[in-house]
């Protein structure tokens, strides 16, 4: 098993904010079956950088980022914040732990209590944290609405009275109220028209600068994930199968299943349509409950030998920094032509 | 073959009356693909579902000319309507889910349009269901003739939709946000399929979008929508390359692209779209506009030729039809100055 060593690896080199090893969310279903949306994940975020996890519909990246956050309580595993595992605390031992880690959601509306001012709803976070108590309350909130660019008459008003760009700067200005260190965002951007996508991305990258956060960031857009994140990592039904930097990753992907994921995605520009050839994958994406034996991805993937079937592939660091889980990946990071 | 003039569509409600269309006017030639590109509200589904005449009392009303082939679509009667839609022109949307029937299987529903459209017995129905269902490459097809939808995955929903779509040789299609919902994977698939299917049957697609990279990559020419009117209209590379209206420019410089190795801020259009029941009296982009000028704010400018070019490229923008002024259209183009990376898939 190779996951527990990339954490390890990896702290080697920059602090490690997060750590996760080998971590499990299992789901119980219907007549005792049981759905494993995340199985055996293990990797680090670096303070100060941001870490965007790509893949699509179903492939556990939500329930990751719920179970890094303990929103959602991992099978198996250890997840350690600042070098405390904080996998199974109870309620009250992940309260100091809540005020520095937060989570900042896909649909803002569904997120923010309907029947609260944004006042409000800022006002809570700040209470159960006991910060900027008595006259400090007010001015605080102000300046958290400003620097998520609303003004201070946002307070007196409710969710329905904003627009969903608005609301998520809601949903951002209340994660940032209690200082935290580390933010989940999990499809930030994904509910918004495009323009109003551009402003949320500068937003959250200036935050960053600013209170040198740190980022897991959630998408299944890969032009944002290249925009924003320093490292990605790739998902496929529950297991991470590739894991590098932005530039290595996008300019040279070792895993089929990155390399399909890139080809598929319209570029805005004539031109370059014109002259891509697409992979494109056949059939969907298997159940989670049931998934293939061996390599998940063998049964939509092109180069699948005979092996792919038996073994699962590990994880394994082919160049320094790149990790991917294909038996077709060489050591040095090639793929053998098939 | 389609030629629409002066297409406008109201909505009313108890308090106000919304023109979700504005003085809409376009055509589709036979075989050609036209995006109809904008945000959330800007009336591109309102001018498709307009065109079939699917917007009526109480809630709304239609105006203009819309002309099928010859055939005066606003003066049909309901069987004339029922023969246009489905035959001649076949529509697609976003969630298959919800224009398929829960209740009967593929089969019968295929079946079901076949005999109505084209008259074909049972039989025949039956067997050109299953033809349809394999060129749409869904495995097994007879077998799943006999399921419901809901044993269907998204994007094989989305399949059936576009074999019935395309079941009654349709001689254009009203694809509205049919990728939006998928997958990137299966989106590539859909899209792809899509261009197969109707290169070979030559139909033409009103291909309705927020996405430009869908357009760029199936679309031979766009018309960008801003608040109920059309405001740029041109070739898919003259668009890309030369966006003239400050608001489709804003648009190519708010996204982030995939082969894009620079890291620079986005430019993000500032603000919001303007509320349609009371729309600004000039240029409706004017609020949110870096390019603005006194007359902006004062007129709504008319969709016009751009200067110095002969291709046909329409623009609705004071400024950029002001070129002896230096127009607004100097300074550099982010996306031209950007160094672009090869990208898988990427031949040159």
């Amino acid at each position: 098993m190779s996951g527990p060593s990339l954490a390890h690896r990896v702290s080697a080199l920059a602090e490690n904010l997060v750590e996760v090893q080998d971590l499990a969310v299992e789901f119980g279903l219907d007549g005792g079956r049981r759905l494993r949306a995340v199985d055996g994940v293990s990797f680090a975020i670096r303070r100060g950088e941001t870490l965007g996890l790509v893949g699509e519909s179903g492939c556990g990246k939500s329930t990751l980022g719920r179970a890094v956050t303990q929103l959602i309580r991992p099978s198996r595993g250890s997840v350690r914040f600042a070098g405390q595992e904080i996998a199974g605390l109870g309620h009250r031992q992940m309260r100091p732990v809540r005020r520095r880690v937060q989570m900042v959601f896909q649909d803002p509306y569904a997120s923010l209590n309907p029947r609260m001012t944004i006042g409000q709803t800022l006002n809570e976070s700040l209470s159960v944290h006991a910060l900027a108590r008595g006259s400090a309350r007010r001015p605080r909130i102000v300046d958290l609405l400003e620097s998520v660019g609303l003004d201070e008459a946002a307070i007196d008003r409710y969710p329905h009275e904003f627009s969903g760009g608005q609301r998520q700067r809601v949903g951002i200005a209340r994660a940032l109220a209690v200082e935290p260190e580390f933010i989940v965002a999990d499809e930030p951007i994904s509910a918004l028209d495009v323009s109003i996508q551009a402003q949320t991305i500068n937003l959250m990258m200036d935050l960053q600068r600013r209170h040198a956060l740190t980022y897991l960031f959630i998408a299944h857009d890969l032009a944002v994930v290249r925009h924003i994140s320093d490292r990605v990592a790739v998902m496929y039904l529950g297991k991470i199968v590739e894991i590098a930097e932005r530039r290595e990753l996008y300019a040279a992907p070792q895993h089929p299943y990155t390399e399909a994921l890139l080809s598929a995605v319209p570029v805005p520009d004539p031109r370059v349509e014109a002259r891509r050839r697409r992979i494109v994958l056949e059939g969907d994406v298997p159940s989670p409950v049931e998934p293939p034996s061996g390599c998940r991805f063998r049964t939509r993937c092109w180069k699948a030998i005979d092996t792919c079937a038996r073994e699962e592939p590990p994880l394994i660091e082919r160049s320094p920094g790149h990790w991917s889980a294909c038996h077709l990946a060489s050591p040095g990071g090639e793929t053998r032509p098939t | 073959m389609l030629d629409v003039n002066g297409l406008t569509t109201d909505f009313v409600t108890r308090s106000a009356s919304v023109r979700a269309v504005d003085d809409v006017s376009f055509a589709i030639a036979a075989g050609e693909t036209l995006a109809l590109v904008g945000e959330s509200g800007c009336g591109k589904s309102a001018t498709a579902l307009s065109l079939m005449r699917l917007i009526g009392p109480p809630g709304g009303a239609i105006a203009g000319s819309i002309r099928f082939d010859g055939i005066d679509v606003m003066a049909l009667d309901v069987a004339g309507l029922r023969r246009l839609r489905g035959k001649n022109v076949a529509m697609i949307f976003q969630d298959p889910m919800t224009s398929l029937n829960p209740v009967l299987t593929i089969g019968l529903q295929l079946g079901e349009t076949l005999q109505t459209h084209l008259g074909l017995s049972v039989r025949a129905a039956r067997r050109r269901a299953r033809e349809l269902l394999e060129m749409v490459g869904i495995p097994e097809a007879e077998r799943r003739l006999g399921d419901y939808p809901h044993q269907f995955s998204g994007g094989m929903r989305q399949r059936v939709m576009i074999a019935m779509a395309l079941s009654c040789r349709p001689r254009l299609i009203l694809a509205d946000e049919i990728t939006t919902a998928l997958d990137v994977t299966i989106q590539a698939q859909i899209l792809e399929l899509l261009k197969r299917l109707t290169r070979e049957l030559q139909t033409a697609i009103l291909l309705i979008t927020h996405d430009l990279g869908v357009v760029a990559g199936m679309a031979d020419r766009v018309n960008v929508m801003y608040a109920g009117q059309i405001v740029e209209s041109a070739a898919t590379l003259d668009l890309f390359l030369n966006p003239s209206m400050p608001y489709t420019r804003g648009l190519l410089d708010s996204i982030p692209r995939i082969d894009s190795e620079v890291r620079e801020r986005l430019v993000p259009i500032r603000g919001v779209p303007p509320n349609l029941a009371n729309p600004p009296p000039g240029c409706r982009f004017e609020p949110r506009c870096a390019h603005r000028r006194d007359i902006c704010a004062a007129r709504m400018p008319t969709l016009r030729q751009r200067p110095n070019t002969t291709a046909p490229h329409l623009t609705r923008c004071w400024a950029a039809q002001d070129v002896a002024e230096g127009g607004w259209l100097i300074g550099r183009d982010r996306h031209t100055v950007r160094e672009t990376l090869a990208i898988p898939g990427d031949d040159a």
